[in-house]
């Protein structure tokens, strides 16, 4: 019975992994074939099943008037916005999510839980509800197909993330702390910045995290609303897509896309081995 | 402890957040009341024509929202059951642990829609490695994306392996934050591994199970991106959902006033059956 449990386990987990592995050795293997290899019978091992060659990858460094991809600017465009609206987002979040935790609002029937409700609730909102009246109204201020445009908008994708993980952080870390930095004599601010804010690093690198993903990930509102100007990473990938990109470099250009954050995964495994994601995500 | 201060940590977060909706969400309620379209782009008012049209004249519409509340309860129930099985096989001790837990993760940290450029290629129904693989067995070729009913499958395949790793995670961080107590007194008891999910894990589990729950079919209800790509709602409109129906709509046939009145309907819906599925489920888990 035990054997048999353990030999279930490992044969699930082992075919998980599988499952997981699949798509990206496929996109390894394609990324080094020719025309040759992907159109006549499909082709797995290189060296074995065909020659490989550099050509897929060949095409992401040549200058687009030579037929190459330009991946670099909308590599660029992908981190300036993710990273500006996490930045935005967690400096907001951060602030609301530690008022919501320390003080007491009252407002006519709302209290806290409903303003955080109201935070984290803008999450439900589908992107195309918004996309709509942003588009029509980005136009009309002329920011359509701009960065800041993305950056307002991925605001409102971001914070309520913000607002969510560092909500139940702060109110992990004990009350105590802020009241003896009060007592010893510094104000509200002081204490936030100098006492509760140096212990709260691990909820903010998680929600750091947390939006970053969430942010280099989204595709509807990159998609809507820009075109020419200004490319995010996904939209350029998605636009080789239906062109008559071969198969090769857009597998090149695809795994080059996803690359950056897998790394993420290590460190949100670190976090997790070291009990320090447990509560930050309750 | 309560002071004046507090309103100078919540307001510049909560001032920029309802500063960037307003605007939207009124507009979006005043355009539905309108019949912009590309013939006549202006705010004319034509009342309520919008949601009769939409309450009468539209099956598309209904249609592809049960496609979606399909796919976004099969997905999300899939997710749950396998994210659930991974995350108890790596909280104890194992072989690799910490191996299998950043492979488990690597999906959600990929972009869902270049990833679906890959799932793709890798279903292409005469060049993609899967249908050559089952050929080998002698399975003839399964039409994965353009067969109606295969399609839907496809999708949830993709949605599954997106994110799966999300549940995973969650339930996992959940299960390390879990008290010992219980479990050693399980343990004194000699109740067998049946049991103690059973009786322990499982009711502790229940809040955080129902978080990760609601969390992921929130996110799931605004499944578009892989669909999107995969299959453009098609064969037909075999795999299309809200949202791309509202996209279609409203910026591809410019029929902005309808496609607004489509967008708020849906707001309107997915609030209400979320807040729904939420207390039900609070309901069912929660009672032993």
């Amino acid at each position: 019975m035990e054997k048999l449990y353990k030999f279930l386990k490992y044969t699930f987990i082992i075919l998980w992994t599988v499952f997981i592995v699949a798509p990206f050795l496929w996109a390894i293997s394609t990324s080094f074939k020719d025309f040759q290899s992907v159109n006549s019978k499909v082709t797995y091992i290189p060296w074995l099943d065909f020659e490989p060659t550099l050509e897929g990858w060949r095409v992401l460094v040549k200058s687009p008037a030579r037929g190459g991809v330009d991946i670099v600017e909308p590599y660029f465009n992908s981190l300036f916005v993710t990273c500006t609206a996490s930045l935005i987002s967690i400096v907001l979040g951060t602030l609301a999510a530690y008022a919501l935790s320390r003080f007491t609002f009252k407002a006519g029937f709302v209290r806290n839980n409903d303003i955080t409700f109201f935070f984290i609730s803008q999450r439900i909102m589908p992107p195309i509800v918004l996309s709509i009246p942003f588009f029509i109204f980005l136009s009309t201020i002329g920011l359509l197909d701009s960065l800041i445009g993305l950056v307002v908008v991925y605001i409102v994708l971001l914070m309520p993330i913000a607002v969510w993980i560092m909500v139940d952080f702060f109110n992990r870390v004990p009350k105590e702390l802020d009241e003896t930095a009060l007592i010893d004599g510094c104000n509200p601010y002081q204490a936030f910045y100098k006492v509760v804010l140096p212990n709260s690093v691990p909820g903010l690198i998680v929600a750091g995290m947390f939006c970053i993903i969430f942010g280099w990930i989204d595709f509807f509102f990159a998609f809507i609303l820009t075109f020419t100007e200004v490319q995010l990473l996904p939209v350029k990938v998605v636009a080789l897509n239906s062109s008559i990109t071969p198969w090769w470099s857009l597998s090149a250009s695809a795994l080059i896309s996803v690359a950056p954050l897998i790394i993420v995964a290590f460190v949100v495994e670190r976090y997790l081995s070291k009990g320090n994601l447990s509560g930050a995500l309750k | 402890m309560n002071f004046k201060h507090k309103y100078v940590f919540l307001f510049p977060g909560l001032f920029v957040l309802i500063g960037i909706l307003i605007f939207p969400i009124i507009f979006t309620i005043r355009l539905s009341l309108s019949g912009w379209n590309s013939y006549t782009p202006e705010m004319n008012f034509i009342g309520i024509t919008n949601y009769i049209r939409l309450f009468t004249d539209d099956p598309r519409f209904w249609e592809s929202f049960f496609r979606l509340s399909f796919l976004s309860v099969t997905t999300v129930i899939l997710q749950y059951i396998i994210g659930f099985a991974l995350a108890l096989i790596v909280w104890r001790e194992i072989k690799f642990k910490r191996f299998f837990r950043v492979i488990f993760l690597i999906p959600m940290m990929t972009t869902p829609v270049i990833m679906t450029v890959i799932w793709r290629t890798f279903f292409h129904e005469s060049l993609g490695p899967v249908n050559d693989l089952l050929g080998n067995l002698g399975v003839k070729p399964i039409l994965w994306l353009s067969d109606p009913v295969i399609a839907k499958f496809t999708v949830i395949i993709v949605e599954v392996w997106q994110w799966t790793p999300f549940m995973f995670l969650l339930l996992l961080a959940g299960l390390l934050s879990l008290p010992k107590e219980p479990f050693l007194a399980a343990a004194i008891d000699g109740a067998s591994p049946f049991r103690k999910f059973v009786y322990v894990t499982f009711p502790l589990m229940a809040p955080i199970s129902i978080g990760a729950i609601i969390i992921r079919l929130i996110e799931a209800s605004k499944i578009m991106d892989t669909v999107f790509v995969l299959t453009s709602g098609g064969p037909g409109t075999a795999t299309e959902t809200s949202s791309f129906y509202i996209y279609i709509k409203g910026l591809r046939e410019f029929q902005m006033g309808y496609a607004a009145t489509l967008s708020f309907t849906y707001l309107v819906i997915m609030i209400i059956s979320l807040t729904i599925i939420a207390k039900v489920l609070t309901k069912l888990m929660i009672k032993e």
